[in-house]
C-alpha cells in the first residue's frame, strides 16, 4: 500500500550516492520480515518512476532477514511462530527482538 | 565495469530528517505532540474528543487529522471548539512527515499546549513514518481480538502508550486478556497501558492523568531524550 514512496526514497538515495557514474544497474536492500514492503510493487513502482533517469532498468535486489528473538533465559535464538513470540525450548517469555525491522539501502550497483 | 557503491542509509531516511525539522518547529513553540494509531474503528477519534472533553478548559489543544477522503473526524472535533486541520491523503495509508510540514503552519502554535495528531486508521503503514512529535499512542480495541500484537509486531513495537478501547463489551468477545498482555509485554517492556471504554467512561482517568504528566513533564523541560517519533 505504501510501496510508491517507499521506492521514491529508495531512487533519491541511489541518485544522490551515484556520483558521475553513467548508470545504476541494482539497488540491494536488507528488509526485515517486520518491515511491512512488497517487493514486487516496488519493482512495479521502479520501473515506472526510475525511467529517464541513470537509474532506469535497474534491479531491485531484496535481502529479507528473519523475524529473530534471543532468550535471556536460555540463550536460545529463534523465529516466532506467529502465534507465541514465547522461547519454544525452555518457554521463557524474557526474550528480546534482535532482528526482523531492517530497512535500508545498503549498496547500489553502477557502471 | 560494474562498481558496488557502499550506501548503508535508512530508506526512510528523507522522512526521518523532515520529522526532525517538524519536532523542532514544536519544541521551539513548547508545544507537545501526540500521534495516535489505531485500526479503523478502534475508536481514535472517540478517544480524542473524550480527551479533548475533559483537558480543555486546562489546555489549549489542537488537532490534525489523516484520513483518505472526507472531513467527518475535523468537523465532529471542530465542533468542540479547538482548531483542527484535515489532511486528505488522497489514497495514502499513512500520514508522513511531509504532510505535517503542510498542516502546521496552519496553527499557531505559540498558543497551544498539545497536539494531538489521528492518524490514518491502518496498524501497517504508520508505523514506519516518523511525524515529528513527542509520543507515539496505539489504541487496540477489545473487538480486534488478542492476538493482534503477534499479527502486527511493528506497530507495538513503536509505540510509548497503549489504550485497550470498548471495554464495556470484553463480556461478549473471547479476549484472553493474558495473552493479548503477553504479547505487548515482549514486545515493548513496561510499556503504559490503559483500558478503557469511550462509551461508559471507564478508565478515562488514568489515561488523561498520563496525558496530563507528558505536557507537564515536557514544560518542564524533562523532555529531553524523546525518541523519534
Amino acid at each position: 500500500m505504501h510501496e510508491l514512496p517507499i521506492t521514491e526514497n529508495i531512487l533519491q538515495i541511489a541518485l544522490r550516492h551515484a556520483g558521475d557514474a553513467k548508470r545504476i544497474t541494482r539497488i540491494n536492500l536488507v528488509i526485515g520480515d517486520l518491515s511491512a514492503v512488497i517487493g514486487e510493487s516496488v519493482q512495479f513502482y521502479w520501473d515506472i518512476i526510475s525511467k529517464e533517469t541513470i537509474a532506469e532498468g535497474a534491479t531491485i535486489h531484496f535481502e529479507r532477514i528473519r523475524a529473530c528473538f534471543h532468550c535471556k533465559d536460555c540463550e536460545n535464538e529463534f523465529a516466532p511462530d506467529g502465534r507465541k513470540f514465547e522461547c519454544p525450548q525452555c518457554g521463557s517469555d524474557q526474550v528480546n527482538l534482535i532482528a526482523g525491522r531492517e530497512f535500508q539501502l545498503e549498496s547500489i550497483e553502477v557502471e | 565495469m560494474a562498481k558496488k557503491v557502499t550506501v548503508v542509509e535508512e530508506i526512510l531516511s528523507e522522512n526521518d530528517r523532515a520529522a526532525l525539522t517538524n519536532r523542532a518547529q514544536l519544541d521551539d513553540a513548547g508545544l507537545f505532540g501526540l500521534n495516535l494509531m489505531a485500526s479503523p474503528g478502534a475508536g481514535k477519534t472517540s478517544v480524542i474528543m473524550a480527551t479533548i472533553q475533559a483537558l480543555g478548559d486546562e489546555l489549549n489543544i489542537a488537532y490534525i487529522d489523516g484520513d483518505l477522503a472526507s472531513s467527518i473526524d475535523v468537523d465532529k472535533v471542530a465542533e468542540l471548539g479547538v482548531p483542527a486541520v484535515q489532511i486528505n491523503t488522497g489514497g495514502q495509508c499513512h500520514l508522513d512527515a511531509f504532510m505535517m510540514q503542510g498542516a502546521l503552519p496552519q496553527l499557531s502554535l505559540v498558543e497551544l499546549d498539545l497536539l494531538v495528531v489521528e492518524n490514518v486508521g491502518n496498524l501497517v503503514c504508520p508505523s514506519g513514518f516518523r511525524l515529528g512529535v513527542h509520543r507515539n499512542v496505539l489504541i487496540a480495541s477489545v473487538p480486534e481480538g488478542d492476538d493482534k500484537p503477534y499479527k502486527y509486531p511493528a506497530m507495538y513495537l513503536g509505540v510509548d502508550v497503549m489504550l485497550l478501547n470498548k471495554m464495556d463489551v470484553i463480556e461478549a468477545f473471547d479476549f484472553d486478556m493474558a495473552y493479548f498482555r503477553r504479547g505487548v509485554e515482549i514486545l515493548n517492556p513496561g510499556l503504559a497501558f490503559f483500558p478503557v471504554s469511550c462509551k461508559t467512561g471507564e478508565g478515562l482517568g488514568d489515561w488523561l492523568a498520563w496525558v496530563r504528566g507528558e505536557v507537564a513533564a515536557f514544560k518542564d523541560g524533562e523532555g529531553e531524550g524523546y525518541k523519534a517519533r
